[in-house]
């Protein structure tokens, strides 16, 4: 195997590697490289912007290998993946490996592990990172034995052999070498040449511990001397609480501490359960509205205000077509609603706070904490420790302020804060309400003439850069102004994601309205406005088959050049066998959607049984088939996985739920006002085909099924009944209003 | 009572009726679906939310109308029967008549006796019209093969023949009358909760042989081990009905003034918070009037609320009260913030039988109207009877201003072999 | 107040107010980590204990009542190295995401398994309905369930 690169062998021999370590941000053009140096190729995935090994990877002189992640594991198992990654180009067992995740003392500043980026960022990163080392301790085993490093084998187990049998071992190797250096672009890459591990369906390295009631979560952190603490609010995001007894939580025995700044309070206590009574009791204030009323009747009614309008799809021509259709679509604001209500552990101890964290983004934390402590951001850790599930930006970032200011009151002890359940539905910020219009015409063979689509949206990222953008900046005296939402600009997008279709259209337009002030807090939630552009664009395009006297899937791939794209379409048509379906009988029928995610990551494919019950409008699903194609799969049975949860997920969204609100507050306070999907239901199964493109880049998938899972259900709906609903959840109300008798 | 209820017909009419009913079987092909206009068929489908004939006839998790629902009764346990149109174990081969007479009289097809879990003695008041469009909604429904599950029934009520006797006995209807100079929405309201709404079913007291006594209509009644409140001037509701309450409370299955629909009552409110609105006003209408005097005699009375002097009675039940229901139901609990009603605001504490009290906490509340609404936790697999009886004690002491109840623990052991909670 | 508790087999005196919810006890006092905190409310099921052999939510259950009686945890069922054969098949079937809602569910789904070892899958997703999972593993989770069954993996209809 060959392990050299002869620019690498160079600057070892020039000894021009020792830069100043640095794991925030890196500035290519400032690097002293020395006459060497020309124009680097663009380093892959998160290497970009970290370019330093050991930043990436450390070896001890024992041979523990260490790799290092800005991302986190949300559980949508990074960790796993991430291994097999790394423990496939060093060529070790992967239990042999230690995997530090997102924290600012320690790893790369990945900024946030969202938009199923972890793959295509981290992934590469630690790819391409781990053939470096080996590539490096290959030169240095080469040098020690006296071989041409092409000669060299790597055993397995952390060791380089020679033909003559001869070994080093890594960790010898590594004791005589910096890995301070910059990762070369083109390190050879082991996963190439037929991997073991990569692939293959290695088992989570978390699993175990979460079904044995292992310490798995931040949740389960117990600090020596740690008190317990509970933030005091109104019901939802936009109240206060008006004059809460103080004094009477104060009083209460086994309470330590009040902890208040400006308007915002929490209570310290030696037993949580004390906190949780004394929480109950501050709460018996009576609350009020400080934001404007929340807007009443429709839930798109916050959308008719002021919006920046642009044009992201323009292709002049090929108007007049033989026939037009023209729809309009909605989706409700959504929760992310974890199961586990958002926690942190904050101490301040000799002038440092440390947080144990569930944020999606440790390094963006840190500095928004440091404003609103007025610390400075070195003295300031946030690490991040696994939570509940977070779909997105959820009360972890949140929680994670509150605890450290609560923190400061009590400082040299550790404060574990969590939210009480109505906390986490009442002021977790929002995936945000959306309204798209499609219309087109088709010619007269029935293809697509010409397309346009508009997409009104809030912000979907509202994620605290400031401290302006978490709850307690506003709370805290003298407050910090909030954060202005802005839009997220194409190519991957925030409201307007997969708003261009991926249908081959001669003519269109495209037009995504951004409508900055929105009523209720608005933020990421799993694909973003991907989920309402897919479901819109997915379900036009069966109104638009219909129209054209065409089957959805036909037409869909009449429409479709991508051979990827086209590929995912066939090969979940087969394995749900769409050709051979029974035909709706007025009550049972199928739905087909398709999506590539953000049109340039991975590609889904979703199609599904249901069965109407005429009486109530219930709409049951049965089988559900999906096809994916995220690149390499580094782990099949985790790919699968996501697709899966994302179905389950989509369905419960786009079935049942929508948060409700009056003027003064949310009204969706518990999972009795919030219902999401329980095991009755939920679809008889699921299966995902996964098709694997091994050395294609990975693409991420975590948020890959939320769009066409929707869609498909709305399909499906349609083809079993004739009700084609428009507006999302599909309630049984909305069904049989649809349906009639 | 002259509020509209049924005047009662000779019983030598209905023995008459009932053994004419022996004779004549009536067994035909299935009408075809095209025999019925969509008008008859939907004025059918609303008339099915006021029966709420689905709650009854529809399994736990089955298609709607193919039956099997358990009814517990004092005599053992009844399975509701397939009423889709399968010819073979449902309505299919029922004429119209046949159909109207079953409802009416209480006789099969085949001319055997019907239970009386049937409300047939509510559904004898109905007008034929209505009945003929029940029929057309039913017969229009998906046919489901679903043979009949087999009853459990004690002797002599396994024994068919043995309903004759008790019809004879308790089976007098008559004709719905109107009451004069009352609105046309008052009548309307009679109408409905003397015939198809069936309200006396649940809601009026049943003889030991589990037939209404029908000198007390509405004055409470006992069902699937929940106490049915009375619907009357007897209404122990701490907070006046008015009708614009009862609408709400019918509609949601709540009302922020009084608690939320659990048991039996459920079901009946996920089919009336679909039916005509009309029809549920009138409903509430009529049934505020009745319980007028009730909510005269209360209207002064503050609401119960004695923290100290029962947690002092009952120093075990306010510890259990305090980590088992205060996270709901006390001060500062957000479902107190949410419009939940405080439990002194319920009727259970209230009522003289500390039976549903005992129920509430041992089956907790489904939401009646979908997925979303008043929810509570079943404790029957957590909690002991004596630590439920502690809980009921306290509540009671806490949340009204009556007597403590009496052989609570016995009470909770009943309730839990009447609620199936064994 | 001082009580006893009976945890996995084993006996755990306590100090706690009477009132306190086994779950705070269970996760504070004695550091088991498997019952979570998801509601307080009785309304998600990540608490779940067995109780007598009964699934029961562990947030409103007084310390009080949980004295004397059997309590049974996740902690009890086996460990990473030496799982149950339930914990074993939701190795199997890597049924988890996060995994925040899995230990409430594995205690739910062991006492239907105690009281019913071959469930019908009607019986299992109703036995199942009370406890929420909000990463959608729900179809993951009814594999294992049936795999620890020794049912076919895959859905019969329900
Ligand atoms: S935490 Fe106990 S049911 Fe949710
Ligand atoms: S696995 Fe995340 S909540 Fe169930």
């Amino acid at each position: 195997m060959s392990v050299g690169a002869p620019s690498r062998r160079d600057a070892l021999a020039g000894g021009a590697l020792v830069v100043a370590f640095s794991m925030t941000g890196h500035a290519r053009a400032q690097e002293a490289r020395g006459p060497q140096k020309t124009v680097p190729p663009a380093l892959p995935g998160s290497l970009k912007t970290t370019p330093w090994l050991d930043a990436w990877i450390r070896v001890d002189v024992t041979g523990q290998i260490t790799v290092f992640t800005g991302k986190a594991e949300l559980g949508q198992g990074i960790k796993t993946a991430l291994i097999q990654i790394a423990a496939e180009e060093l060529d070790v067992p992967p239990q042999s490996l230690r995997l530090i995740t997102a924290d600012t003392g320690q790893t790369p500043n990945e900024g946030f592990t969202a938009g199923s980026h972890s793959m295509q960022d981290s992934g590469t990163a630690i790819l391409n990172a781990a053939a470096n080392v080996r590539m490096i301790l290959g030169q240095a085993a080469a040098r020690r034995l006296g071989v041409a490093a092409d000669l060299l084998a790597t055993t397995g187990e952390g060791r380089f052999k020679a033909p003559d049998g001869r070994l080093a071992g890594y960790g010898e190797l590594a004791a005589g070498l910096s890995l301070h250096v910059e990762a070369q672009p083109n390190a050879p890459l082991r996963s190439r040449q037929g991997g073991k591990l990569m692939g293959q369906d290695y088992p989570r390295v978390d699993i175990p511990a979460k079904v044995t009631g292992g310490q798995a979560y931040v949740q389960d952190l117990r600090l020596p001397g740690m008190l317990h603490a509970r933030v005091v609010r109104g019901p939802s995001f936009g109240t206060e609480l008006t004059g809460p007894d103080f004094a009477a939580a104060q009083a209460m025995p086994g309470v330590v501490a009040v902890a208040r700044n400006g308007r915002f309070a929490a209570v310290i206590a030696e037993r949580e359960w004390t906190a949780v009574q004394a929480l109950q009791r501050l709460q018996q204030a009576a609350w009020r509205r400080t934001a404007p009323p929340l807007p009443e009747g429709r839930p798109e009614a916050g959308l008719s205000g002021a919006s920046q309008d642009q044009v992201i799809f323009d292709k002049p021509g090929g108007a007049g077509g033989a026939k037009t259709v023209k729809a309009r679509y909605s989706r409700p604001w959504l929760m992310h609603a974890a199961v586990g209500p958002s926690c942190a552990v904050a101490l301040l101890r000799n002038g440092q706070m440390t947080v144990w964290t569930h944020s999606q983004g440790v390094y963006p934390l840190r500095g928004a904490l440091a404003q609103l402590l007025r610390m400075p951001p070195d003295k300031v850790r946030c690490i991040h420790v696994e939570g509940s599930g977070c779909y997105g930006h959820n009360g972890a970032d949140d929680v994670a302020a509150d605890a450290a200011l609560a923190a400061l009151a009590v400082p040299g002890r550790p404060v574990r804060m969590q939210w009480m359940r109505e906390q986490e539905h009442g002021w977790e910020p929002l995936g945000c309400v959306q309204v798209g219009e499609a219309e087109a015409s088709l010619d007269a063979s029935g293809r697509i003439a010409h397309f346009r689509y508009e997409v009104w949206s809030h912000s979907h990222n509202g994620r605290p850069m400031t401290a302006g953008g978490l709850v307690a900046g506003a709370e805290v005296d003298p407050p910090f102004p909030p954060q202005v939402p802005r839009p997220i600009p194409m190519p991957e997008g925030g409201g307007d994601r997969n708003a261009i279709p991926i249908y081959a259209v001669p003519a269109g337009r495209v037009v995504s309205h951004f409508v900055r002030d929105a009523p209720l807090r608005a933020s990421a939630l799993r694909s973003l406005g991907a989920h309402l552009n897919i479901f819109a664009i997915e379900c036009f395009m069966d109104e638009l088959a219909k129209a054209a006297g065409a089957d959805p899937v036909a037409f869909r791939l009449a429409h479709l050049d991508d051979p990827r794209a086209r590929d995912v379409v066939s090969r979940c048509a087969e394995a749900f066998g769409w050709a051979a379906r029974r035909p709706s009988d007025g009550r049972r029928g199928a739905g087909f959607a398709f999506a590539r995610y953000k049109n340039l990551a991975s590609y889904c494919a979703v199609a599904l049984e249901v069965e109407v019950e005429h009486e109530t409008g219930a709409v049951k699903v049965g089988r559900v088939t999906a096809a994916v194609d995220a690149g390499e799969a580094v782990n099949p049975n985790g790919l699968q996985n996501q697709i899966e949860g994302g179905i389950v997920q989509a369905l419960s969204w786009a079935g049942l739920e929508a948060v409700g609100f009056d003027a003064a507050h949310r009204t969706s306070f518990d999972w009795s006002a919030y219902p999401i999907a329980r095991f009755k239901d939920v679809p008889r199964s699921v299966a995902v085909q996964v098709i694997d493109r091994p050395g294609l880049p990975f693409l991420g998938a975590g948020e890959a099924s939320q769009g066409p899972a929707s869609a498909a259900l709305a399909n499906a709906v349609a083809d079993a009944c004739g009700a084609r609903i428009r507006d999302l959840p599909l309630s049984p109300e909305r069904v049989k209003g649809a349906i009639g008798v | 009572m002259s509020l509209g209820w049924k005047t009662p017909a000779p019983p030598a009419a209905a023995l008459a009726l009932a053994l004419a009913a022996c004779t004549g079987g009536a067994r035909l092909p299935p009408p075809p679906p095209q025999t019925f206009s969509a008008a008859e068929i939907e004025k059918g489908a609303e008339l099915a939310k006021l029966a709420d004939c689905q709650g009854c006839h529809t399994a736990d998790g089955g298609q709607a109308f193919a039956g099997g629902r358990p009814l517990k009764s004092p005599f053992g346990t009844i399975y509701t029967r397939n009423i889709t149109p399968d010819p073979s174990t449902g309505l299919g081969r029922y004429s119209r008549e046949a159909f109207v007479r079953a409802l009416r009289r209480g006789v099969r097809f085949d001319g055997a006796e019907l239970y009386p879990a049937m409300p047939y003695d509510h559904f004898a008041y109905a007008d034929d019209a209505d009945l003929g469009a029940l029929y057309a909604y039913l017969m229009t429904r998906r046919p489901k093969d679903r043979p009949p599950t087999p009853n459990e029934l004690i002797p002599p009520a396994n024994i068919r023949g043995a309903v004759a006797i008790w019809k004879a006995l308790f089976f007098h209807p008559g004709r719905f009358q109107p009451t004069p100079g009352q609105s046309a929405e008052f009548n309307r309201g009679a109408y409905l909760v003397q015939s198809l709404g069936h309200c006396g079913a649940c809601h009026t007291p049943h003889n030991i042989l589990d037939a209404e006594e029908t000198k007390k209509p509405l004055q409470g009644g006992v069902q699937e081990g929940w106490y049915a409140p009375p619907l009357n001037a007897l209404s122990p509701a701490s907070v006046p009905w008015t009708p614009e309450r009862v609408y709400r409370f019918l509609r949601t299955g709540f009302d922020r003034d009084h608690s939320a629909a659990a048991g039996p009552m459920g079901s009946v409110v996920r089919e009336l918070a679909r039916a005509p609105e009309p029809d549920v006003r009138a409903l509430s209408v009529y049934l505020a009037t009745l319980m007028q005097p009730a909510s005269a005699a209360k209207g002064r009375a503050a609401p119960a609320d004695h923290a100290a002097q029962a947690a002092a009675a009952q120093p075990a039940g306010a510890a259990l009260y305090a980590g088992a229901c205060a996270a709901c139901h006390d001060a500062g609990a957000a479902m107190m913030r949410e419009g939940r009603p405080p439990l002194q605001f319920a009727t259970p504490p209230q009522e003289d039988r500390p039976t549903d009290v005992i129920q509430v906490i041992l089956q907790g509340v489904q939401p009646a109207t979908g997925p979303r609404g008043p929810y509570m936790p079943a404790f029957a697999g957590t909690l002991s009877d004596g630590q439920v009886a502690a809980i009921a004690a306290y509540v009671r002491a806490r949340y009204s201003d009556r007597p403590p109840w009496k052989d609570l623990t016995s009470a909770v052991a009943k309730g839990r072999r009447q609620g199936g909670q064994g | 107040m001082s009580f006893v508790l009976t945890i996995n087999g084993r006996d755990h005196p306590v100090d706690a107010s009477p009132e306190t919810p086994l779950l705070y006890v269970l996760r504070d006092d004695l550091r088991l980590n498997g019952a979570k905190f998801g509601c307080g409310l009785g309304q998600c099921g990540a608490c779940t204990v067995q109780v007598d052999g009964k699934a029961a939510y562990a947030c409103l259950l007084p310390v009080a009542a949980a004295a004397g009686r059997r309590i049974r945890t996740v902690e009890g069922l086996g460990t990473a190295e030496a799982p149950s054969p339930l914990q074993k098949a939701f190795m199997v079937e890597q049924a988890a995401q996060c995994g925040y809602c899995i230990a409430g569910m594995i205690m739910r789904a062991q006492a239907l398994l105690d009281a019913t070892p071959r469930p019908t899958e009607a019986e299992i997703r109703a036995h199942m309905q009370p406890n929420l999972c909000r990463c959608g593993t729900h179809m993951r989770i009814l594999r294992a369930i049936r795999r620890a069954a020794g049912l076919p993996v895959e859905a019969a209809s329900a």
